[in-house]
């Protein structure tokens, strides 16, 4: 018989190919999986008391696109089910779904990135961050020699206005500015776009239960510790204190902002100028703020490299580590240029600073960063979803 | 101790280099294993581990044998979700109080009368400790969720479920110094006048001599051994899928039977469910089972109903179902229902076959479509209007129909109609050995055994002469377990 002629007979009792519904089409490869894992989770649910994906799982019958986005988005990447499940790899159910979500929520931040133009900068992230942020390094040092003469480049400068002799305090203000707000709008972008995707009606953004109830679990990490065991590095339980060293890099990151923020008030509003003495709030703030960004990234990094190679998504590994570099380097040039400011290094430093500084913000909304953003919303999502007065 | 420690490492640094790590590891313990132990502890699930943790802490050196690979430990273990223990007051994790008394009336109701009372009470009455036992040892359970069943006053619920029950006593047994050997089938036991004097285990091909002053038989039941059940079933144990581990075959308890260990328990009784056909042959776990007979007919290969589908509550009904569709030709039957009811019972792993009218779906099921046409219309005609509600007995019901379904009977009659395929899926078996109080093995001859003790599904037939109550096999294995642990530590040393 012809190849074209024969036809398909439908075998009732075939093993599917895989367990779960994987036959439905989905947008992606990574949400078909999650689809699927999904499916096989929901006739399972022994991980229900874990986190919140799962009762949000148990919530649907159907998983929509959008929903799986949403899920993907949710989970906290902590491991736990993955050690509790019975199907995991080398199981033929092959239940994985920390790597599954991992690899969804990689795609989606690709796929909500704004403008459209810049998402391909979700590929080989790691690569394309470095090198944005090595040009703008190199961007500020050609400025400042190219405007200054070179003996104010490598001069000492001290007491107020030290900084602005290299650039002046107007200029600074107008680019970090404007990266600033770029960065800003990109992120609203790229919420908006996930908000439509997951199929959530505006107004939920504007109910003050959900975004407090969300509040409070994005920053305690609610959900990292796997339903009270901490997130695990393996099914030993070894702990990778990796909710300790996020909450480093997370409020390291806020009060770098605040201090940020205290001196532009200075600045502007009582007439001082940086570099301001240590004692000074700016300058604490920063410090606290700076130690937790170099405690905090290296922590997670180290967390990395322990954590179980099954449950890693190796594609999206320049993702996590350029944002954590880059969050390193930038406490780490803030610090060294507070401790030599006074030194004829602080020309190369502070160039050095502002470069990584401006290289972070113009790449926040194309790398790691943006796991923040949707991470929140789609718990403001789930304590709609699950709120009993 | 320091061999469970390698396991640890092996898992914290996953990314090994060396393609062969197991041999490796292997290799690397076999010198230790001949030292003499005072407790060896055969099997490595829920009995296993508590029985292993309990006979270290009375300060006993142990090694744990444990047939599967290390993902694999813990057999049916760790497909389980709960434990039920006596208790008298609510708790975070229990919604209200459990009493032995109450739990003692379950198990008559379930097992009919055939328990041992005295072994029963006895186990009842320990289970209550058990519930802060099993925590020391690191166990978690979760408060009671949506998805609990209606059991959250009896029942206890692992958090993350069984097998994360398991990686808590193994981590445990591991930090205070167990020896676990993976991959090492116990073959042969050597027992001389109910005494217990070594064990044979083949490890990495190769069969070690295992000697111990005392043995705890925790190695579950037979129900993964094919020919051994086809010796009650026929031929169509052939067709039987297997819900837990390919391991349990049962082999040291015929090792022990043999050596004139007294049985317990109706060889013929299983815990037997039916499950979606298409399920794999073993550890397809808890994902298989499906909730819909109440809601639709159930016919054979021939088309034709058997049995009443809707005779009691399905708790009830879940574990007979099993046998129903054991007695049917090919040992297959299908759940039919209709869109209508669709999202009535929890999702179910693999879709439904589906079609548009029920001679389609008949043709997809591969069985006569005239004949299951006839069954629908025959059905449909006798059902009696009544109101629906399936946590009731309702008054939905058929007349004139054999065999009657006497609740939740409603027409098949809006397209699309749908499917499941099911098999018997075999949870676990009843014959074991006898054991007392101390969890001390019997002798066919009366006597207790000098120094050898069982806990867990392979003396489960003591207090479970048949049926069922969720959550009651984990108890026996933890309670029978923490009790042989200790006598034989005790045993032991003296
Ligand atoms: C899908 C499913 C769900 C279940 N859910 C529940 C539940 O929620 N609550 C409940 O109470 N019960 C449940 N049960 C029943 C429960 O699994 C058993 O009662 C319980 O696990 C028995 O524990 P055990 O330690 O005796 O046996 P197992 O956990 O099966 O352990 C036996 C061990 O012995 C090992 N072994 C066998 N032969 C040898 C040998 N020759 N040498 C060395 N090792 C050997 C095996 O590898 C295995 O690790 C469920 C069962 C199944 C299949
Ligand atoms: S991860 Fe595994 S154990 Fe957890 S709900 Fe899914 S299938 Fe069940
Ligand atoms: S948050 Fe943790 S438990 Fe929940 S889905 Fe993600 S990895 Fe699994």
């Amino acid at each position: 018989m012809p190849a074209t002629e024969r036809t398909e007979v439908f075998d009732p009792l075939a093993k599917p190919k895989k367990a779960g519904l994987g036959d439905i089409p989905k947008g992606s490869d990574a949400l078909t999986e999650v689809g699927r894992l999904m499916t096989v989770c929901n006739s399972c649910r022994y991980c229900e008391g874990l986190c919140a994906v799962f009762p949000a799982m148990i919530a649907r019958r159907d998983f929509p696109d959008g929903d799986l986005n949403y899920l993907a988005n949710l989970c906290h990447n902590c491991g736990a089910c993955f050690y509790d499940c019975q199907f995991s790899p080398p199981h033929e159910f092959n239940v994985n779904v920390p790597k599954a979500m991992s690899r969804a929520r990689a795609e989606s931040y690709q796929a909500y990135a704004w403008p459209r133009i810049f998402s391909g900068l979700f590929a080989r992230n790691g690569l394309a961050i470095s090198v944005i942020a090595a040009l703008s390094v190199a961007g500020f040092i050609a400025g400042f020699a190219a405007w200054n003469d070179p003996t104010i480049l490598y001069g000492t400068h001290t007491g107020p206005g030290a900084f602005y002799k290299l650039m002046p305090h107007n200029a600074m203000v107008a680019l970090f500015g404007a990266v600033f707000l770029y960065a800003i709008l990109a992120s609203i972008m790229g919420a908006r776009l996930f908000w439509r995707d997951i199929g959530e009606p505006a107004v939920t953004l504007t109910q003050t239960n959900p975004l407090w109830q969300a509040m409070k679990d994005a920053g305690k990490l609610r959900y990292l510790d796997g339903g009270g065991a901490d997130c695990q590095a393996d099914e030993n339980d070894t702990p990778d204190h990796r909710r300790f060293y996020h909450h480093c890099t997370f409020y390291g990151f806020m009060l770098c902002l605040a201090a940020t923020s205290v001196a532009t008030l200075y600045h502007y509003l009582l007439g001082r100028e940086a570099p301001y003495p240590w004692y000074d709030l700016p300058v604490v703030l920063g410090t606290i703020g700076g130690i937790g960004l170099l405690i905090g990234p290296v922590g997670l990094l180290r967390a990395k490299f322990v954590r179980d190679p099954d449950m890693l998504d190796k594609d999206r590994f320049g993702m996590d580590v350029a944002f954590l570099a880059m969050l390193f380097f930038t406490s780490l040039t803030g610090l060294a240029l507070l401790v030599l400011r006074e030194t004829p290094a602080m020309g190369l430093l502070l160039a050095l600073h502002l470069g990584v500084v401006f290289g972070l913000f113009f790449t926040m909304p194309y790398g790691k960063f943006v796991h923040g953003i949707y991470r929140y919303m789609a718990l403001v999502r789930y304590a709609k979803e699950s709120y009993r007065p | 101790m320091i061999l469970a420690r390698y396991h640890c490492k092996l898992s914290a640094d996953t990314a090994i280099k060396d393609p062969n790590p197991e041999k490796e590891r292997i290799l690397g313990e076999m010198t230790d294993l001949n030292q003499k132990f005072d407790v060896l502890v055969i099997g490595g699930g829920n009995a296993a581990l508590c029985a292993a943790i309990s006979a270290r802490l009375e300060g006993a050196s142990v090694l744990v044998l444990e047939r599967a690979k290390k993902f694999y430990r813990g057999g049916n273990t760790r497909h389980t979700r709960n434990m039920r223990c006596a208790h008298d007051e609510a708790t975070d994790t229990l919604t209200g109080p459990y009493p032995e008394d109450e739990l003692f009336e379950d198990l008559l109701r379930v097992t009919e009368g055939e328990t041992d009372e005295e072994l029963a009470r006895h186990m009842i009455h320990e289970s209550k400790d058990m519930l802060n036992w099993i925590v020391e040892q690191g166990v978690k359970f979760q408060p009671p969720l949506g998805g609990t069943l209606g059991l959250g006053r009896t029942n206890s619920f692992f958090l993350g479920g069984g097998r994360a029950m398991l990686n808590a006593l193994y981590n445990t047994a591991d930090r205070i110094g167990v020896t676990v050997q993976y991959e090492a089938e116990v073959t042969a036991l050597d027992i001389q006048d109910g005494m217990f004097v070594s064990a044979t285990a083949r490890i990495d091909g190769k069969d070690l001599n295992i000697r111990a002053g005392a043995l705890v038989a925790a190695a579950g039941g037979f129900e993964s051994n094919i020919d051994w059940l086809e010796e009650y079933w026929g031929e169509a144990a052939r067709n039987f899928l297997i819900r837990g581990t390919a391991n349990n075959q049962g082999s040291v308890l015929k090792m022990l039977l043999d050596a004139g260990v007294q049985q317990i328990g109706d060889p013929t009784q299983c815990h037997a469910v039916a499950i979606d056909a298409r399920a794999p042959k073993y550890d397809g776990g808890i994902i298989t089972r499906l909730d819909c007979v109440v809601f639709g007919i159930v016919v054979n290969k021939h088309a034709k109903r058997f049995y009443d589908e809707g005779e009691d509550i399905w708790p009830k009904r879940y574990a007979i179902w099993g046998r129903l569709v054991a007695q049917q030709p090919d040992q297959i039957a299908y759940i039919v229902f209709d869109h209508s009811v669709l999202t009535k019972f929890m999702p179910s792993l693999f879709p439904p076959i589906k079609a548009d009218t029920i001679t389609e779906l008949a043709e997809k099921l591969q069985i006569p479509a005239t004949s299951l046409d006839e069954t629908v219309a025959d059905f449909n005609a006798a059902v009696i209007d009544g109101t629906f509600d399936h946590t009731v007995l309702d008054d939905c019901r058929t007349e004139g129909l054999d065999p009657p379904k006497t609740h939740w009977a409603q027409r098949l009659e809006t397209p699309p109609f749908y499917a499941y395929p099911v098999r018997p899926g075999i949870t676990f078996t009843y014959l074991g050995t006898r054991v007392n109080k101390e969890a001390r093995i019997q002798m066919a001859d009366g006597k207790p055994a000098a120094n050898m003790f069982a806990a867990g599904e392979i003396m489960s037939g003591n207090v479970l002469g048949k049926g069922y109550a969720a959550g009651i096999g984990m108890t026996i294995g933890s309670v029978f377990g923490r009790i042989a642990g200790r006598e034989a530590a005790h045993n032991a040393r003296n």
